[in-house]
This record gives structure tokens, C-alpha cells and sequence, in this order.
């Protein structure tokens, strides 16, 4: 219910011809700026492994933004704008699955994006995926963890967005803005100086995006030493360790902000902003 | 707490600690304080007060939405703290004065969600909602998207999700706040056949409409800044003010009269003032019939004018005022003044 909710909140907000323009003008705009920067930075040199690197971890990390401020978002959407929160919370349904439920139409829009992006790279940016040789199982065991990963994380932050009456839309851009930095989306973070490398190591993202990265291209990934000298399951192992670990964080987290939510009278809080 | 009883409370209060800047110390807005109250099943009751007396926070407490900071409540049998989880699926609230809803979706398809949170059978769920909205004249608007509808009928929207769960315990916040009068009395009409049809529903209404709480409640409370000042049946509480004469004088500008020098009076036991555009309207208590004379005989001192007079029988708002010291608008001026200080 919630997720059908979700999809027409995220769909119907204009015509359907519109909202396919957008879809796919979107993702191609914000892979193509990156594309450019890279092209001038490196003075052409698409061959380089850094290129699929930078493009593919840029790609995959429109699901963070997606799942995790998708779900987060919606109690915003609900408080603010359309005043449903209230009745949400007197209903007799658990609160977490419906922001979690709300979420998942922003996977569907991110898978579509992610997708595109990755189609336009292939087709005319000369990124070399080899269908062939894709470790599909990896792939998909890897996106599913991964997904089910941020959608906790987004329950995390619509805990800390339900305690926040005011500001509270930028919680979820602040953390996915940090997580960008941090999780060797488009850089390796050996990149980074070393004491602030410890914080990308302590984030399940890091993790997530190698392993797709490897699962598609392969050896292309295992080029930076940030993670050469762990195996795939290795390091499956340690995202599957920190999803949990943050899985059940964010379960605590989202618990004990409900309670002070509700002590502060915070769950119908409008402030018109 | 008793099987009959929908709603219970024991010395509920609620404070709220108040922001201001940085070098400001927190100050404390007292939003309910020792509130008790008992509300049978089936029963309409009504909360009577002002803006800003704490009808809203009551209810917010009563819903499950706001935690008390003391005293405890429990609705249909469970403790709206503890047990939040077995109160919600026996309540629901609509809030008047507000077009919440999902813009994008229609009349029904809003409905129905709603429904569908509440384990109510699709289909079932589709007749209720076809049937609700017939009776508040919204049918042929069923496949029209929310964010098309007047404010007005947004509200009658919402008053259909309130209804359509079918609760044990129905909670409406000034229900009829912002709709306009024939509107107001359709869903007065509504909410007394709901309750006929089912003996054991209950429904807690807060109004600042004296006549709504009047006309509709089994009993009332009164409240005002936090406090429950009366309760009981409408009549009962107007039986109270029944040893006193009740006056509305409509008169010139008052020159200088207040209402304490008409309170200095030994006869009058109410006043109440409100300025009008041509003078002042004024309500007053008396002991007696004849004492009538002195205070025309006063307003004759003052150069008073008496343009109208006329005796009437005695309201909710002259409980009001025979609690409270002053009329439910001016209460309202006062408190609305208070908080542009703080």
C-alpha cells in the first residue's frame, strides 16, 4: 500500500511524457557533467581504469540518494505537505514498513536511472561492461544486500528527520552528500588522507560499491589498492557485518526517535517552510 | 478502569517546553494540567474552550500522538503510553481546518488507502466509502483528484476517513471549523446518526462553538488553559446559572463604563463587553429581575444609551463567563495577546 502510494506520489506529479523526459534526462545530464570533468581533467583518457571506476560507482550511487532519502523523505512529504503523518501514526500500521514501503518507489525511479546511465555509458561513452563475463550472481546477491542496506539506513534517517522539526530536508542530502566522499563512489579512498580514511572503511557504501563494480568489471576494480588484497567474499562478508551492525542501529535509532518524537509533540509539527 | 469506560483520564497534564534564542532561558507553556475526566461508551462528548485552552493537546494525548509529561489516559481499555499499539486500531481523528490528503490521488483511491490501513475488506471498504459519501453529498466526486476540491469539501473528505474505519472511539477536532453553515450542519446531522446507529460508539468532539457543543454533546467539559473547569450534562451546566436573570443590552458607546465598575455592582453577578460598530453589547447576569432598573438607572449616569434589551435564557457561554470571569472571545484576545509576548 505504501509502495503504491510511494510510486504515485514519485509519478503522477506531471504527464506521463514529461515524467519519461525527465527519467531519462536526469541520470544522463548528471553522468554526462561528470564525463566532461573527467575528459578534461585527464585530457581525453577514457581508457584508463579510473573511467568505468568513477562512471559505474557514480551510477550505482543514484541508489543511495534514492532508497535512503526516499525513505527518510517520506516523513517530510507526509508532515509538510501533505499533513497525512498524524493519521499515518494513529493508524493501526507499523510505521517503519510504511516509510520503508514508501521507499521503494524510489528504488523503482533509481533502478530506471541506474539503468540509463548505465545503457548511455555503454552505448556512447565507451564504457566496456563484457556481458560474458559479468559475475551475475555476485551482481544481484550484492544489489539486493545493498538496497536492503540503504533502505535501513534511510529508516535511520526518517528517525532523525521525525526529532527534527525544522531543516529537515537537508538531513538526507547532507548524508548522502558525506556518504559520496567517503564511500569511493567516484574516487578511491586512498585518495583521501589517511585519518579520514578509517570513516570510509566503517561505511557498508564502500563495500557495496566495490563489489558491483567487480562483478562487472572485474579486474578493472581490483586496480585500486584501497581493496586489492580482499577476496569477493571477503569483502561480502564485511558488508553483510556492517549492514547488520547498521540494520540494527537504525532499527534503535528510528525507535527511540519516535519516542522523543512523541514527548516533543513533534509528529504533526508544521512549520510551513 | 471500567468496561463501560471509552475514555479515562487521572491528573493528565502536559507541559511543553518552549524555544526561543539562544540567550533566552526555556520557558514553559502549561498546555494541561490535572486533567480527569470519564467518558462512557456510546456517549457524545464534548470539550468546550477557547483557542489555545488545550483541546487539541488533550486529543493529541488521547490519539497516541503526544506523549503526557504526567498523569496517565487510557482509551477503549488500553494506556495511550504504554499500549499505543492497541489503542490505534480502535480510534481514529479528523481535524478540522486543515485540506490534508494526498493531492494526487482522488476522493476514493484516498478512502480507500485508509481503509486498507485499518484491515478493511476491499470491497467492503468500497461500499462504506460510496455510502459515506452519499450522505455527505460528495458521491458524484468520488473520482475526482483531492488537490481539485474546495477546502471545504476536503474537509468533508477527511470527516469520511474518520468515519469510515468505523472506530470505537471517534476523535474530531473542530470538525466544523472553516466550513460553512449548511456544511456545518450536514456533518452535525451525520455525526448524530452515526452514533444512533451503533450504541456503543464514542465520540469526543472539541468545539469553540457554543452552540455545536450545545446541540450535540451528552456532557461537556469545560476547559481553559489547561484546566477542566465543569462537566456535566449541557443543561445541567446552564441549570446553574438559572438563579440569575440574563440581559443582552445593546448600547451607545460606553463612555468610560467597564466591565468592573458593572461587577462592582451588587446586583450584577456577569458581565461581559463586546465592542460593536455603533457602541456595545453587553451580557449581563442579574440577581434579580428588578435589579434590571439600577443598571439602566447606572448607564443613564454615564450618558449610556440603551439602543435594544432583551431577556434571554442562559447558554454555554455564560458558564463560560460565570467560570472563566469573561466571554470565550475575549478569553481568546487575552491568550492570543500573551503568546505575541512570549
Amino acid at each position: 500500500m505504501a509502495a503504491w502510494l510511494g510510486w504515485l506520489i514519485e509519478s503522477n506529479w506531471t504527464d506521463p511524457f514529461l515524467f519519461a523526459v525527465y527519467s531519462i534526462v536526469k541520470p544522463i545530464s548528471g553522468a554526462a557533467i561528470l564525463v566532461i570533468m573527467y575528459g578534461i581533467i585527464t585530457q581525453g583518457n577514457y581508457d584508463s581504469a579510473l573511467f568505468p571506476y568513477i562512471y559505474l560507482g557514480n551510477a550505482f550511487y543514484i541508489y543511495v540518494g534514492a532508497v535512503m532519502t526516499g525513505v527518510s523523505w517520506a516523513v517530510v512529504d507526509d508532515r509538510e505537505h501533505y499533513k497525512t503523518l498524524k493519521y499515518m501514526y494513529i493508524a493501526p500500521i507499523h510505521i517503519p514498513l510504511y516509510l520503508l514501503g514508501r521507499g521503494v518507489a524510489r528504488f523503482i525511479t533509481g533502478s530506471i536511472a541506474v539503468f540509463i546511465t548505465i545503457a548511455a555509458g555503454i552505448l556512447f561513452l565507451n564504457v566496456k561492461i563484457n556481458f560474458a563475463e559479468v559475475d551475475w550472481l555476485l551482481f544481484i546477491v550484492t544489489l539486493i544486500v545493498g538496497v536492503v542496506m540503504l533502505a535501513l539506513l534511510g529508516l535511520l534517517l526518517a528517525g532523525i528527520t521525525l526529532t527534527v522539526a525544522r531543516h529537515e530536508g537537508f538531513i538526507g542530502e547532507a548524508t548522502a552528500g558525506a556518504l559520496y566522499i567517503f564511500s569511493g563512489a567516484v574516487f578511491p579512498l586512498d585518495v583521501l588522507p589517511e585519518w579520514l580514511r578509517p570513516i570510509g572503511y566503517f561505511m557498508p557504501t564502500t563495500y557495496w560499491l566495490e563489489l558491483l563494480r567487480r562483478s562487472l568489471v572485474g579486474n578493472v576494480a581490483q586496480a585500486f589498492p584501497t581493496l586489492a588484497n580482499f577476496s569477493n567474499v571477503e569483502i561480502l562478508g564485511v558488508m553483510l557485518g556492517l549492514s547488520v551492525f547498521f540494520g540494527v542501529v537504525s532499527v534503535y535509532v528510528f525507535r527511540w526517535c519516535d519516542a522523543r518524537a512523541r514527548e516533543l509533540g513533534l509528529i504533526d509539527r508544521t512549520t510551513n517552510y | 478502569m471500567s468496561a463501560t469506560l471509552a475514555i479515562e483520564t487521572r491528573n493528565l497534564g502536559r507541559i511543553y517546553k518552549l524555544r526561543g534564542s539562544r540567550k533566552e532561558t526555556r520557558k514553559e507553556l502549561i498546555a494541561l494540567q490535572d486533567v480527569n475526566l470519564t467518558v462512557e461508551r456510546g456517549e457524545l462528548f464534548g470539550l468546550l474552550g477557547p483557542n489555545g485552552a488545550g483541546k487539541t493537546t488533550l486529543i493529541k494525548v488521547l490519539t497516541t500522538l503526544l506523549s503526557p509529561t504526567s498523569g496517565w489516559a487510557r482509551v477503549a481499555g488500553a494506556d495511550v503510553t504504554t499500549e499505543p499499539h492497541l489503542v490505534r486500531p480502535k480510534i481514529n481523528m479528523v481535524s478540522g481546518g486543515e485540506s490534508s490528503g494526498y493531492g494526487l490521488l482522488t476522493v476514493r483511491e484516498n478512502l480507500w488507502m485508509f481503509s486498507q490501513f485499518y484491515g478493511v475488506p476491499s470491497k467492503e471498504a468500497n461500499e462504506r466509502i460510496e455510502a459515506l459519501l452519499e450522505m455527505v453529498g460528495m458521491k458524484d466526486r468520488m473520482h475526482t483528484k483531492s488537490s481539485d476540491l474546495s477546502t471545504g469539501l476536503r474537509q468533508k473528505m477527511n470527516i469520511v476517513r474518520g468515519f469510515l474505519t468505523d472506530p470505537e472511539v471517534l476523535f474530531l477536532d473542530e470538525p466544523t471549523l472553516g466550513l460553512d453553515v449548511g456544511a456545518s450542519r450536514d456533518v452535525r446531522k451525520f455525526i448524530i446518526e452515526w452514533l444512533k446507529a451503533d450504541k456503543t460508539r464514542t465520540l469526543l468532539l472539541t468545539t469553540h462553538y457554543m452552540v455545536e457543543a450545545d446541540e450535540l454533546c451528552d456532557r461537556v467539559a469545560i476547559i481553559n488553559k489547561g484546566r477542566v473547569l465543569a462537566c456535566d450534562t449541557p443543561s445541567a451546566l446552564k441549570q446553574r446559572l438559572q438563579k440569575d436573570a440574563l440581559f443582552e443590552i445593546q448600547t451607545s458607546p460606553l463612555n468610560g463604563l467597564n466591565q468592573q465598575i458593572l461587577l462592582d455592582q451588587p446586583e450584577v453577578t456577569k458581565a461581559a463587553i463586546s465592542e460593536t460598530e455603533t457602541g456595545a453589547k453587553l451580557s449581563l447576569g442579574l440577581v434579580e429581575e428588578s435589579a434590571l432598573a439600577r443598571v439602566i438607572n447606572l448607564f443613564t449616569q454615564k450618558d449610556v444609551k440603551v439602543m435594544s434589551l432583551s431577556k434571554r435564557e442562559s447558554t454555554l457561554e455564560d458558564v463560560f463567563v460565570d467560570l472563566v470571569g469573561r466571554s470565550m472571545a475575549e478569553e481568546e484576545s487575552s491568550e492570543t495577546a500573551q503568546r505575541n509576548a512570549r
